[in-house]
C-alpha cells in the first residue's frame, strides 16, 4: 500500500514525464493493435482459402444443364474430387442479389441471363486443382476456368508484405517506448539521488528503494498498453475503412475472424506485452542507475 | 511477542555477549585517488560507552564513521560489528547491520519535501514497521528529543537546532544500539550545540553507544569521555576521560 502511495506520488511530482511516456506507450500500442488485427485477420483469411482448394468452372450461356451434368459426373469419376456444387444462373442471381442487396441499381441492371452457370469444384487436395482444371478446359462448353490458387497466392504476398512492414514499425516503435521509460525511469532516480542515499543508509533494502521504480514503468506499459490498445480496437472496427474491407462479415465472407474470444486473446497479450515492456524498462534502469 | 521479550531480557541479564559491539583490526583505507585516509587502526568500542573522535580536518574521522556502516570498505584489515563481519557480510544483510546503527550528520541531510514527521518516519517504514507502529514511535521519539508539536513542520521552517534534533529523532527511531555523529555541533551556536549535547548524552546514558566525530574542544573537555585522537589517518592516542588539545 504504502508501495503505490509512493509510485503515486512520483507521478504526481512530474506529471509532463509521466505523461510522455504514457502517451509513446499509447501511440506504439495504437499502432500495434492495428496491425496485430490486419495481419490477423488476413492470416485468418488466407488459411480458410487454403484449407478450400476450390476451382470454379464457368460455362457458355449456350451449355444445356445436362452437358454440364455429363461434366460433373466425368469430373467425379477420377477420384480426385472431394464435392462438386452446381450453380445454375437463378442460383447465380440469388447470390448476387444476396451480395449486393443494398445497392438496388445494380440489382436492376442484372438478371439469370447475363450470370454464368458454373460448377464450384472442390479437390481432395490442392495439388488435384491443375489436373481437374485440365479437364474441365477441352470442354467446349466451358467459357473460363479460374483457380482459387491464384487469389491464395496474391493474397499471400499481400499479406506477407503487411507483415514486414508491420513489424517493422512495430519493433521500431517498442524500443523507442523502451528508452523512453528507461531515461524516464533514470531522471527519477537521479532526482532522488539523495533520498536513495539516505535511505540506504537507515537500511532500506535494496527492493525496498527499487521497487516503486520499477512499480512506475509497469504502470506506464500496462496503463498505456490498455488504453492505446482499446483505441486501437475501437477505431479500427468502426473505421470505414474496416466496415468496407473484405474483413467485415457482411461481405458474405464464409469466416469471420473475429470472434469475440480471439479478440479477449489479442487484447490480453497485448496488454501483457505493454506491462512486460515496461518492466523491462525500469530493470533495465534501475540495474543501471540503483546499483 | 512475549517470548521475544523475554528472550531477550533474558540475554541482557546473564550473558555477556553484547558487551563488544565494535571492533577495529588493522584497518587501513586507501582511495583510488591514492589518499590514505587511514592506516593500521586498531581500537574497540564497548556496550554504552560515549566516544569522542577528534582530529584535525582531513585525519580521517568521516571516514572511520562510514567504515562502520559499510558505506566505505576497507583496502585491509577486518571490522566487526555487533554480530557482523564487515569484510564477509552479504550484501543482502547490509540493511540489518545499517538498522542496529543510527547517523546524524553535520548538515542534517533531512528530505525537504517531507515534513518532521515524514523524515524521522523514513526509518521506521524502511524496517517494514505498521502504520499504528510508527506512530507510536515517533510520538515518543519526538517527546524524547523535544519536538513534540512540530510534526507538521518542513525542514525550512526549522531552526539549525531544531533539524539536528530531527536528525537525532530520525537516527534514533527504530532503537539503534549505536549511534554514530558526524560533527553534530558545527554548524549550531553554543548554547544549541549543548542542548544537542546532553541529549546525545542522555541517550547514551540510557544505553546507546555514541561515536562523535567532533571539533569541538569545550565539549570534548567538559563532559570527558572516552577520546580517540586522529591525525593523517593513524590513532595518535586513545585514553579514557581525554581532553582536547593536550596533544
Amino acid at each position: 500500500m504504502a508501495l503505490i502511495k509512493q509510485t503515486a506520488k512520483n507521478l504526481r511530482r512530474s506529471p509532463y514525464q509521466a505523461l510522455t511516456a504514457l502517451v509513446i506507450v499509447i501511440l506504439t500500442f495504437f499502432l500495434t493493435s492495428r496491425f496485430v488485427l490486419l495481419t490477423f485477420g488476413a492470416q485468418r483469411m488466407l488459411a480458410f482459402f487454403e484449407s478450400r482448394p476450390q476451382v470454379s468452372i464457368f460455362f457458355k450461356d449456350s451449355a444445356k444443364e445436362e452437358d454440364i451434368k455429363k461434366i460433373q459426373q466425368e469430373l467425379e469419376a477420377t477420384g480426385k474430387v472431394a464435392q462438386v456444387k452446381y450453380i445454375s444462373k437463378e442460383e447465380a442471381l440469388s447470390i448476387y442479389r444476396e451480395q449486393n442487396k443494398e445497392d438496388p441499381t445494380l440489382l436492376e441492371l442484372v438478371t439469370a441471363d447475363i450470370l454464368p452457370a458454373s460448377l464450384e469444384v472442390s479437390a481432395k487436395d490442392p495439388k488435384y486443382l491443375s489436373d481437374i482444371a485440365e479437364i474441365a478446359k477441352t470442354k467446349g462448353e466451358v467459357e473460363e476456368v479460374v483457380f482459387q490458387k491464384e487469389v491464395v497466392d496474391q493474397l499471400k504476398s499481400w499479406t506477407n508484405s503487411i507483415r514486414t512492414e508491420g513489424l517493422v514499425t512495430i519493433g521500431s516503435l517498442g524500443l523507442v517506448s523502451l528508452v523512453i521509460i528507461l531515461s524516464i525511469i533514470a531522471m527519477r532516480i537521479s532526482a532522488r539521488r539523495e533520498e536513495i542515499n539516505i535511505m540506504q543508509l537507515v537500511g532500506a533494502t535494496p527492493w525496498y528503494i527499487r521497487a516503486p521504480f520499477v512499480l512506475e514503468g509497469v504502470f506506464y506499459g500496462f496503463v498505456g498498453s490498455f488504453i492505446g490498445s482499446a483505441i486501437g480496437f475501437v477505431v479500427f472496427f468502426f473505421s470505414p475503412y474496416f466496415q468496407n474491407s473484405i474483413f467485415n462479415p457482411l461481405f458474405g465472407l464464409p469466416v469471420n475472424p473475429f470472434t469475440p474470444v480471439i479478440l479477449i486473446i489479442v487484447f490480453v497479450i497485448l496488454v501483457f506485452v505493454g506491462a512486460a515492456l515496461g518492466i523491462l524498462g525500469s530493470f533495465l534502469a534501475v540495474f543501471r542507475y540503483l546499483r | 511477542m512475549a517470548k521475544s521479550i523475554f528472550c531477550s531480557n533474558f540475554r541482557r541479564l546473564f550473558l555477556p555477549i553484547r558487551s563488544l559491539m565494535i571492533k577495529f583490526e588493522k584497518v587501513t583505507k586507501k582511495f583510488p585517488d591514492g589518499t590514505i585516509a587511514l592506516s593500521d587502526i586498531d581500537f574497540e568500542v564497548k556496550d554504552k560507552e560515549f566516544v569522542f573522535v577528534i582530529g584535525p580536518s582531513g585525519a580521517g574521522k568521516t571516514t572511520l564513521l562510514r567504515l562502520i556502516t559499510h558505506d566505505l570498505l576497507p583496502t585491509s584489515g577486518s571490522i566487526v560489528v555487533d554480530k557482523f563481519n564487515l569484510k564477509k557480510i552479504p550484501a543482502s544483510h547490509i540493511p540489518q547491520l545499517r538498522r542496529k546503527i543510527g547517523i546524524i550528520f553535520q548538515d542534517y541531510k533531512l528530505l525537504v519535501d517531507r515534513t518532521l514527521w515524514e523524515n524521522v518516519a523514513l526509518t521506521l517504514e524502511v524496517m517494514g514497521r505498521t502504520e499504528k507502529e510508527i506512530v507510536q514511535e515517533i510520538s515518543e521519539v519526538l517527546e524524547r528529543v523535544g519536538l513534540s508539536g512540530k510534526e507538521n513542520f518542513f525542514p525550512q521552517q526549522l531552526s539549525g537546532g531544531e533539524s539536528q534534533r530531527t536528525t537525532i529523532a530520525r537516527a534514533l527511531a527504530g532503537q539503534p544500539d549505536i549511534i554514530l555523529a558526524d560533527e553534530p555541533t558545527a554548524d549550531l551556536d553554543p548554547a544549541t550545540a549543548w542542548g544537542i549535547i546532553s541529549l546525545l548524552d542522555e541517550i547514551n546514558k540510557a544505553g546507546t553507544i555514541i561515536l562523535m566525530a567532533t571539533h569541538n574542544a569545550e565539549v570534548v573537555n567538559t563532559l570527558s569521555r572516552r577520546v580517540i585522537y586522529l591525525d593523517r589517518g593513524k590513532i595518535v592516542e586513545d585514553k579514557e576521560k581525554g581532553k582536547y588539545g593536550t596533544y
